[in-house]
Parts: C-alpha cells; sequence; structure tokens
C-alpha cells in the first residue's frame, strides 16, 4: 500500500497529463468547423495536414532539440508513396496507403537518423539539408517515376475506407485529415507525457548529463527521430491524397524553411505548436497572397527576421500568458482544483551551452 | 580530360571566392549567415546595372561590386545581424532564411525574374587550345583573378597586424578580447569584406553560373558544403575544399550527368559523417 | 581482496601533450578513496576518461574485473559506475522529482517506455521520494531545476548519482562553489554514504579529503605521483613541494 505521500506525488503527476480546458477547446473548435465553416474546408484541409507536418518537428525539435533543414526529405517521401501507390493500384484504400506511406518515411528516417546523432547544430543542418537535396534530386532524375518538374499525373485516390468519395468541397478531404491529425496527435501526447518523452527533453537539455545517468541518448534520438519521419510521411500522405498530385516542390527547401516558420510561430514544445503555426500561416498566406501573390515570399521572410529580432521567447511568452488568463478564467467556472498548467519549456532553444560554450 | 579539370578548377576558385566570407563568419563568430549569397547576387546585379546600362567597362564594375557590396554588407551588419549574434543557432538560422527570402523576393521586384547575362568583353569570351588542352578566356581570367585574390588573402592574414588579430580572434574570441583586441570590430570589417568577396565574385561568376532571382537559395548548398567540408579554422581548408567540390561537380555532371549533382551532396555527408569539423581543420578546439 | 576498479597504464594525449600519463589506479570494495594534485593534473581528465566522457589513447578500465574500456558513457552508468560533475550538469528545466525519477526508471529499465505515463510505476516514485528525502530535497521536488539555489542543485548532484544504485562513485569537487552556510550538509551527505559504495573524491580542501579519505592517489602532470594511507601522504615532503612549487610558479 503506497504511503500518502508517494500517493500524493504520483496524483499530482498524473495530474500533469490530465487535458487542460484549453485542449478541449482546441478539439471542440476544430470539430465545430467541420459543420460551421463549410465554405472554408480546402483551406482547413491544407492546415490540418500542415499541423501534422510541424508537429512532426515538433516531435525532433522541441522535445528533443535536434535542428532540422530537411524535414521536407520525410514529408515529400510520404508523398510520393502515397500518390504512386494510389496510381498503380498497389494499395488501394487510402488509410491504408497512408499507413504504408508512413512506414516508408519511417524507414528512411531510421535509415538518416545516424546522420543527426553527432555534430554540432551546424552539422546537422547541413546534413538534414543535404538529405533532403540528394531526395529532391532522386526525384528530380527518375521523371519516369516521379513525373519530375510536372509533377506525378494521373492519381486517383479510392474512397476513404471504402464509402467515402473525395469530394471537389474538400469535405471528406477535411474531416479524413482531421480525423488522422487527431489520433496522431493522441499517440504523440501519449508518448511525450511517458517516461520516454521525460527523457527526451532530458537529452535535450543536457545530452551529457543524461548519458551519465544511464539513457542511451543515441537510441532515443533514433527512436524519435523515425516517428517524426512517420509523423512527416503520413502528413505528406495526405497532401498527396487530398489532392490527387505530387510534385518536386513538396521535397524543396522552401518546404522545409516553411515548416521551421510554422512551428516557430505556434511555439515548441509543447505539441499544440504546430497545429495552432500552422492555422496562423495559413491564415497569415491566404491573406497576404490576396494583397501580393507574387511577392509573398517577401512577407514570410518578414514574418521570419521580426520574430527573431523581438524573440521568440517573448513570443511564446505571450502566449503562455494568453493561456494563463484562459486558464484563470476557466478555473472560476469549475471551482474545483484544476493544477496550474503544465509549463511549457522556452522555444526550442539550441543545444550548445552543454560544454559550456555558453552562446 | 583536362579541359574538364580547367573547368572545374575555375569553378572552384569561384566558389572559393563566393563561401570564404561565410567560412570567416562561421570560424570567427560562431554565425550562421545563410544569407550570404544575397549579398552575392547584389553583386552580380550591381555589375550588370553598371556595365549593361550605364555603360561602364566591365574590368571596373568588377571592383565597384566589390566595394558596394562590402558597404551593404557593413550596413546589415551594424544595423541587423548585430542583434542576433547572441542568440541561438536556430535563431540565426531562421532570420538569414528570413534575409534572403526578402532578398530574393525584392530582387525579383526590381529587376525582374528572368536569367540576366553581364555584357563581357569580346576579349574574353571564347576559347583558345594550349597543349591540346581548351582553355575558356573567361575562365582564364576567373582563375588568375581568384588566384590573385586567394594570394592576397593569405598575404594580409599572416603578414598584417589586421591578419593575426583575425587569426586570433578566430581561434580564440574570448582570450583575443582578453588581450585588447577589439573582436566586434574586427568581425565587422571582416563581414564586409567577405560580403564584398561574395559581391565580387557574384559579378565574376555571373557568366558562368547564371544570375537570377533565386541564385542565394541555389547556390546555399554549395557554400555550406565548402564550409563543411573545409572547416572553419583556415583559409587554407575552405581553397583545397572549394576546388575539390569544383573539380568533383564539373566532372561529375560530365561523366555520370544522372548523378552528377549526387557526388557532392554525398562527399559532404560522408565528410560530415567521418569528421564533423571538416576535411580539413584542425583539431578543433571548439 | 579483488579491486572494483582498476585502472591499467591509462593514457590520454591531447595533441603532443599527454593530459594522463601512465595511471594505474586500484580501488577496493567499499574504499573512500581521495585524489588530489595541483590544477591542471589531470584528475578530471582521470574521471572523463573512467566514465566513458572521453576515450582513452591508451591502457585499460576494469569495473568489478570486466574490462569497460570500450564501453559508452550510459553502459557504464547501467554497469554500476556514476559520478557527479566539478560544475552542475542538471537538466534546469525538470523538476528534482523528475530528475532523480528519470534515473531511477532507467535503472530499472523503465525509462524507454512510451505507452505509460509518467507517475503510473509507484516502484519509482517510493524509491524518488525515499532519495529526496535523504537529501533533504523533498520540499523543493516540484520546483524547476534552474531557480533552485545552488547548494541545492549541488545536493541534487550528488542525488542524481546515489539514484543510480552505483558500486562505485565518482565525486568530482563535490562541496565546489557551495557559500559556506550550505557546505555542511553536502560534507554530512558524503560522509553517510552507503558503505558498500566504492568512492573516489576529487577535492582540494585538505580538512575534507583527510577526514574522508583511507587512502589517497596524488596526480601530477597526468601521473600518479603518491599512492598511500593518508599519514603517509601527509608526512611526505614532495607533496607539500608540489603544491606550494605549483603556486610559486602561478
Amino acid at each position: 500500500m503506497p504511503s500518502p505521500v508517494v500517493a500524493e506525488v504520483a496524483r499530482r503527476l498524473a495530474r500533469r497529463a490530465r487535458w487542460q480546458p484549453l485542449e478541449y477547446l482546441f478539439w471542440l473548435a476544430a470539430l465545430a468547423s467541420v459543420f460551421l465553416l463549410r465554405d472554408r474546408h480546402l483551406i482547413l484541409t491544407e492546415i490540418a495536414w500542415l499541423g501534422l507536418f510541424a508537429l512532426s518537428l515538433d516531435l525532433i525539435l522541441g522535445y528533443a532539440g535536434v535542428i532540422s533543414l530537411g524535414h521536407a526529405a520525410f514529408f515529400g517521401f510520404g508523398s510520393y508513396a502515397a500518390a504512386l501507390l494510389a496510381k498503380y493500384g498497389i494499395v488501394n484504400e487510402p488509410v491504408l496507403a497512408l499507413v504504408v506511406s508512413g512506414l516508408a518515411a519511417a524507414v528512411l528516417g531510421f535509415a538518416t537518423s545516424f546522420l543527426v546523432l553527432r555534430g554540432s547544430d551546424l552539422t546537422r543542418l547541413m546534413v538534414t539539408l543535404g538529405v533532403a537535396l540528394i531526395m529532391r534530386e532522386v526525384a528530380n532524375q527518375i521523371p519516369d517515376v516521379t513525373g519530375g518538374a510536372d509533377g506525378l499525373q494521373g492519381v486517383v485516390i479510392a474512397p476513404v475506407l471504402g464509402l467515402f468519395p473525395f469530394d471537389i468541397f474538400g469535405h471528406v478531404s477535411y474531416v479524413y485529415c482531421l480525423a488522422v491529425l487527431f489520433v496522431l496527435f493522441l499517440l504523440a501526447r501519449r508518448i511525450v507525457y511517458s517516461p520516454f518523452g521525460l527523457s527526451l527533453r532530458a537529452v535535450k537539455g543536457n545530452p551529457l548529463r543524461a548519458a551519465s545517468v544511464g539513457i542511451s541518448v543515441n537510441a532515443r534520438l533514433v527512436a524519435v527521430y523515425t516517428l517524426a519521419a512517420f509523423y512527416a510521411g503520413v502528413a505528406g500522405g495526405l497532401l498527396a491524397q487530398t489532392t490527387a498530385f505530387v510534385s518536386l516542390d513538396v521535397l524543396s527547401f522552401e518546404r522545409s524553411a516553411d515548416l521551421l516558420l510554422v512551428l516557430i510561430i505556434g511555439g515548441t514544445g509543447y505539441l499544440y505548436g504546430g497545429p495552432i503555426g500552422a492555422v496562423v500561416f495559413k491564415l497569415m498566406q491566404d491573406w497576404i497572397a490576396n494583397l501580393t501573390p507574387q511577392y509573398w515570399q517577401f512577407w514570410i521572410g518578414l514574418v521570419l527576421v521580426l520574430i527573431v529580432l523581438v524573440g521568440r521567447d517573448r513570443i511564446s511568452l505571450i502566449t503562455g500568458g494568453l493561456r494563463l488568463v484562459v486558464e484563470r478564467i476557466a478555473r472560476r467556472w469549475n471551482a474545483g482544483a484544476v493544477p496550474p498548467p503544465y509549463p511549457p519549456p522556452l522555444a526550442g532553444e539550441g543545444r550548445e551551452g552543454v560544454r559550456g560554450e555558453g552562446r | 580530360m583536362l579541359t574538364i579539370l580547367f573547368d572545374g578548377i575555375a569553378y572552384g576558385m569561384l566558389l572559393f571566392v563566393l563561401a570564404c566570407g561565410l567560412s570567416v563568419t562561421l570560424g570567427l563568430m560562431n554565425f550562421v549567415n545563410l544569407a550570404h549569397g544575397a549579398f552575392a547576387m547584389a553583386g552580380g546585379y550591381i555589375t550588370l546595372v553598371l556595365v549593361n546600362r550605364a555603360g561602364l567597362p566591365f574590368f571596373a564594375g568588377l571592383p565597384v561590386a566589390f566595394v558596394v557590396t562590402a558597404l551593404i554588407g557593413a550596413l546589415f551588419e551594424r544595423t541587423l545581424y548585430v542583434h542576433v549574434y547572441a542568440k541561438s543557432h536556430l535563431d540565426q538560422v531562421l532570420f538569414t532564411i528570413g534575409l534572403v527570402f526578402m532578398s530574393v523576393a525584392a530582387v525579383d521586384y526590381v529587376m525582374g525574374s528572368q536569367q540576366v547575362f553581364i555584357q563581357v568583353p569580346s576579349a574574353l569570351q571564347g576559347r583558345f587550345e594550349l597543349f591540346g588542352v581548351g582553355i575558356g578566356r573567361y575562365r582564364l581570367l576567373i582563375i588568375v583573378t581568384c588566384g590573385l585574390l586567394t594570394v592576397g588573402l593569405q598575404l594580409i592574414l599572416s603578414g598584417t597586424r589586421f591578419g593575426s588579430r583575425l587569426r586570433a580572434s578566430v581561434d580564440d574570441a574570448r582570450v583575443a578580447r582578453g588581450l585588447g583586441i577589439n573582436v566586434n570590430g574586427v568581425f565587422a570589417l571582416t563581414f564586409a569584406f567577405g560580403s564584398g568577396l561574395a559581391g565580387l565574385g557574384g559579378a565574376l561568376g555571373a557568366e558562368i553560373l547564371g544570375l537570377d532571382p533565386t541564385f542565394p537559395l541555389k547556390y546555399l548548398v554549395y557554400f555550406l558544403i565548402v564550409v563543411t567540408v573545409g572547416g572553419t579554422s583556415s583559409i587554407t581548408g575552405p581553397f583545397l575544399a572549394s576546388l575539390l567540390i569544383g573539380i568533383a561537380d564539373v566532372a561529375g555532371k560530365y561523366y555520370v550527368p544522372k548523378f552528377g549533382a549526387f557526388v557532392i551532396y554525398t562527399i559532404m555527408i560522408v565528410v560530415l559523417l567521418l569528421r564533423p569539423q571538416g576535411l580539413f581543420a584542425r583539431a578543433a578546439g571548439r | 581482496m579483488p579491486a572494483v576498479l582498476e585502472t591499467q597504464d591509462l593514457e590520454k594525449h591531447f595533441g603532443g601533450i599527454a593530459a594522463v600519463n601512465g595511471v594505474s589506479l586500484r580501488l577496493e570494495k567499499g574504499a573512500r578513496h581521495a585524489l588530489i594534485g595541483p590544477n591542471g593534473a589531470g584528475k578530471t581528465t582521470v574521471i572523463n576518461l573512467l566514465t566513458g566522457v572521453l576515450r582513452p589513447s591508451s591502457g585499460r578500465i576494469l569495473l568489478e574485473g570486466r574490462d569497460i574500456t570500450a564501453l559508452e558513457a550510459y553502459q557504464r552508468v547501467r554497469r554500476g559506475l556514476a559520478r557527479t560533475f566539478q560544475i552542475n550538469q542538471l537538466f534546469l528545466d525538470l523538476t528534482p522529482l523528475e530528475t532523480v525519477g528519470l534515473a531511477i526508471a532507467e535503472r530499472m529499465g523503465a525509462g524507454g517506455q512510451w505507452w505509460r505515463l509518467v507517475g503510473t510505476n509507484p516502484a519509482v516514485i517510493e524509491e524518488i521520494v525515499e532519495i529526496l528525502d535523504r537529501f533533504h530535497l523533498a520540499d523543493v521536488m516540484h520546483e524547476r531545476t534552474g531557480h533552485l539555489p545552488y547548494g541545492k542543485q549541488r545536493l541534487l548532484e550528488i542525488a542524481l548519482a546515489i539514484a543510480c544504485r552505483p558500486h562505485v562513485l565518482l565525486l568530482d569537487e563535490p562541496a565546489a562553489g557551495v557559500p559556506d552556510d550550505e557546505r555542511h550538509e553536502i560534507l554530512a551527505t558524503v560522509a553517510a554514504l552507503p558503505a558498500d559504495v566504492t568512492v573516489l573524491l576529487i577535492e582540494h580542501d585538505m580538512d575534507i579529503v583527510f577526514s574522508f579519505a583511507d587512502r589517497i592517489s596524488v596526480l601530477v602532470n597526468g601521473a600518479l605521483f603518491l599512492d598511500g594511507a593518508p599519514d603517509e601522504v601527509a608526512r611526505d615532503p614532495r607533496v607539500k613541494a608540489v603544491y606550494l612549487g605549483e603556486s610559486l610558479d602561478a
């Protein structure tokens, strides 16, 4: 029979993982948008898979501290896999094809994970960029398979689960993407609140110390990198399936760079940064594209510059502050004890400073 | 085959002039400047405007490109970059990517998105034969110019007081400050100089590499490869790395056109795996 | 008696410099062994070699008779070798509860479990609470480590090593940097370590060394200068000369 102290500690730890009111709000809003925002389902579909893509980057950047400039490699690989599976009738049912695409991307992730184990942040940037560029070049060099620069044509996606054919308004697409996002989110949430997830945060914070308490840093990094590749591959598969088209830009540097921006806007290290960032990014993109369709890259660049100058930690303080305000309101509603919100780690700091570099 | 070697050397030396500024910046301030290519692009377009439109002779356009780009570099360094030095590498990456996006879009807006060509004097066009090797006149100019620049750089580094201050600061900035060296000033000057060199490289290279608004992104990888393979603690490292990359790329694309591009990417990854601090760097103290 | 930790001609070269030069140490079970020497003698390098943070240029390291020279750092921890760092190496964003919990869960083989939530393993929590109580950290167990005063962090550093249930514990200047009013707690903790744990202590403070150690090794310029019982070392005039000589040159 555990002592009262132990029981209390266990209770407190368990409370951390409990769903917060804001989380319910987020998913209820998402569910509501299925019915209330029917004319926006096309852009909502994009937000959904982009959110999943950003979530996958959060797993390695926000939780394990691995900087990647080439995460699009897994996204694009999953995308092409899903499109090819459909085009050649290898796997017709979309959900199954999605799983296969994700697994294919996971294999690629596993195979390249050893590249990000050693080296500084710059090395990781270079290596991940290199892998993505190689993938893009591969896709470019086998146009018979990938369609090359023109993209893969003639892809026809079967109905989801054999029951729900894709429509031009994006209704089925959105529900499909949202459902996939939700399921994978639940899994990710479970993982980050597990001992494994805690060890990731330790590895990110102080890899030297982590190794010195018996944690196999490399094994953890390989595992989370592979998982993130799976998620990215699924996101890419969703893009291919909902648009029935894939082209080389799914593997481009711009795709990886935009993804960083999405995640940075939303904030790293608390899982919702990806989906929230996707919402803000897409709305911003939509708005700017209406103003200046050709030069929207300029404004994206400006946003990046400003975010860095203002300071990412100041921005996450703002979002954290907003969260605290809403929590306080929610707490006044239920008189019962709601524990203080789990404090998110400051948005993805680099991993230097362990060996006293101090910069 | 020797022609390919010659072309590869020309390409490599051009890469060196373009990338050495980036290498020193990284080695000196541990600062990842992904926007380095934008300065090269600026130099190219400035020369284009001066030579094609204002009628300035080509050989005058080159030094002007250097000076103007150096000034732009100095300006950006003092007003923008200085705020980002202390931030994490991720922040620096995001910041400089933002700058690249802005510069690419801005140039697209001002100059249009098509590829442009600087009017090269006819004396530099075409090739001639020397001992059975085809020597492109323009490429010969590149080799000579870049060679002189490299020698000059090495002389500055090893022969002048500024050079020794720079080397000290690269070696250990904290100790250098403790010795009274104005590391920030050294850096500002070096940054400007490196940007100027990039601008000169962009002007020189427009003929071979092609000049359009996407230049900084297209060639970013090459600069980064030079820096990673060559290391950041010397000039000779990036120099040798540039030659290696240049020859490998030209040869790769000639002999194995389908896989030419992979040659350098693979070299980069292999080098990074075996020696994360670069092929030619000393065993890093950092 | 068989040695529980042993090095055989351990060497580490950086470029042309031998930071550690032919060091052969031998610790018996339950030993309280101190490693002393002037600054720069290579004491922390020895610890880094023992724990796997650095690879030796040559020589062997044996833990409980088994060769661990080729093992990674985390593997040595699992074999029963733990350390503290001279400058705290902690997880500043995690709480002491989570920090110690990590070590315990890892030791139990439960550290990599991704399907259960943190806090659902009562065996782990019981041990965490017991250790935090022992090290007087129970009152701050839910606070962010980065916010704790340095003395508490230092206690956590030691608690963390203990949580690994080591057979051999390497303490690198445990009282370093700790303000005077918090030092006694550290020292009492070190003195109260279990008798079956073998301890190798690096220390500069001679009072601590002589009150704690039953055997002292003196390291100078990377080589073992002297190795013997405390009174032997205290009597040897060369030891004083080595220490004083260093400070005269400095």
